[in-house]
Order: C-alpha cells, then sequence, then structure tokens
C-alpha cells in the first residue's frame, strides 16, 4: 500500500529525554574501536573544553533509532517494517553529544514518495537538550521495498 | 588531496559488540538462518557499523575526536561478513573537496570491500585543524 504523501511535514510530540550516560559512550566507542582518550578519559575530554566524555559522531542514532519508532511504528502511516532498508543517514552538529546530556527527540516527516513500486520515507529528528539547546539533526531516509 | 587510506577489519564479534552497544539487534546482522530467508547471502554488517567506522576515519584524519560538523552517507551495498576469524575488511579514503575561508574542510569519502563501493555520497564536513 503506498505511503500517505499527507504526512509530510508532520511533527510528533518530543520523546521522553534520554540520559547520555559515560559507560554508554565509552562501550559504544569501545565496540567501534574509537581509542581517542576524548571518548574514555572525562580529563582528556575537559582538556578539549567538554564537560565530559565526547561521543563518537555516529552515537546519537542510539537515540535516533528508539525515537523513529513513533514514525516507523505510527499505524496511521503503515510502514511495513519487514520490507523497510535504511536508505541513507546524515548528521548536522551543533555540538558533539557529552555525557551527562540529557537528550529530547523531535520526529519530523520531510519526505514521503514511492517511485518504481517501492516508498520513500525521510525523516528529521532535533536532538537537543531538556533545556532546549540544540545538539544535533539527524536525517534517516528509508526505502519501503515494494512486494516483487 | 588524496587523505591516507585507512582499513578496518569486521568479523561476526565485531557485530554482535556494536548490536550490544547500539541496541540495534536485527537478526540480519548475526542469523545467517534468518539473513539468508530475506535473500541476503549470509550475515551482513550494521550500515550504521560501516558508517561509525568510516567516522573514525574522519575524526582520524581531522585530528580530533570533535571536529566532525556534518557526515553523511547513503548505503549502497552490504557489507557480508563471513563467519571465520578473518571476517572481511573495509577500506577508506577521502579526497579533500573544498577548504572554506571560515575554517571548515569538505571530504568526499570512500569506503569499500572486496573492491566494491558499500557506500555513495559519503561526505563530511570537519573544522580545519589550526
Amino acid at each position: 500500500m503506498p505511503l500517505d504523501p499527507s504526512f509530510v511535514g508532520r511533527t510528533y510530540p518530543p520523546t521522553a529525554p534520554y540520559q547520555v550516560g559515560r559507560e554508554k559512550i565509552r562501550e559504544f566507542a569501545s565496540a567501534i574501536g574509537a581509542t581517542d582518550p576524548a571518548h574514555h578519559d572525562p580529563e582528556a575530554a575537559r582538556a578539549l573544553g567538554h564537560s565530559d566524555v565526547v561521543a563518537p559522531p555516529t552515537f546519537p542514532v542510539i537515540v535516533t533509532m528508539a525515537a523513529s519508532s513513533q514514525i516507523i511504528e505510527d499505524p496511521a502511516l503503515g510502514v511495513d517494517y519487514s520490507r523497510l532498508v535504511h536508505g541513507d543517514q546524515r548528521f548536522a552538529y551543533t555540538r558533539p553529544v557529552v555525557a551527562g546530556d540529557e537528550l529530547v527527540c523531535t520526529n519530523t516527516i520531510e519526505d514521503v514518495s514511492t517511485r518504481g513500486g517501492h516508498g520513500f520515507l525521510t525523516t528529521r529528528t532535533d536532538v537537543s537538550t531538556v533545556g532546549g539547546e540544540p545538539v544535533v539533526a539527524v536525517w534517516a531516509r528509508y526505502v519501503i521495498r515494494g512486494e516483487a | 588531496m588524496e587523505l591516507p587510506a585507512q582499513t578496518f577489519q569486521v568479523t561476526r564479534a565485531d557485530l554482535v559488540r556494536y548490536a550490544g552497544a547500539s541496541g540495534d539487534f536485527n537478526p540480519i546482522h548475526w542469523s545467517d538462518r534468518v539473513a539468508t530467508t530475506v535473500g541476503l547471502p549470509g550475515v551482513i554488517a550494521h550500515g550504521m557499523f560501516t558508517m561509525a567506522l568510516v567516522g573514525r576515519a574522519v575524526t582520524e584524519w581531522a585530528g580530533s575526536p570533535d571536529a566532525v560538523v556534518e557526515y553523511g552517507v547513503r548505503f549502497t551495498r552490504p557489507v557480508v561478513v563471513p563467519d571465520d576469524d578473518q571476517g572481511t575488511e573495509i577500506e577508506v579514503t577521502a579526497r579533500v573537496r573544498e577548504v572554506t575561508g571560515d575554517g571548515l574542510t569538505r571530504l568526499e569519502v570512500t569506503a569499500t570491500c572486496l573492491g566494491e563501493k558499500v557506500l555513495s555520497q559519503a561526505r563530511a564536513t570537519i573544522r580545519t585543524a589550526r
């Protein structure tokens, strides 16, 4: 079933705050082999001007992928998750995520289209602190493969 | 200007570790049975794991873990990871497209696995090292 283009521009209510833990940043950095001391040692991060350990660039996806279930599991939009393929991903940073951040996501549907039998869905997630400070904007584009 | 190539080995153990750290437990990244059922040749790496490794290369080139201003990719080809001790390898290279007057460097990044590009439109903007 084609996705409903009237969803373009829809913004969802902000998600519950995600508390960024120092150990989570260390765990994520270790899992991708990122050994820079600023990911692991608060003193090294402070020397760069940050309040605590710095997350690697793709760390925010932990928060945004969980938040995007608001859209992907929206029964009114009707995405077939079993046919969902991650097409594109982009981050525009105001500043890096650091341990101690409490992050809130606001999801917007930027584009919905159908071409060649496949559905395309572009989402934008504005990630900010609970205090309203912008941190990173995250775009994801999904392809919903058509029935062969 | 071309930046020095960086190579990342990827094994099944790395995928399991990434699944746990990222919370992405999609079984196509750890179960051959599920991966082949949906038409893949076998277990594939998370696209976001490949993007994270390329992000490591970018921060390495930038010389600082907090220098990335913008970073985007398109996933074009799956990275198949065999169930052995060697796994596979992702090679990452980049070319400087532009150095702006306001202190930014724009990179065009290429990531390949077994000689095939696995990303397209892979671009990063970093603060130019002082």
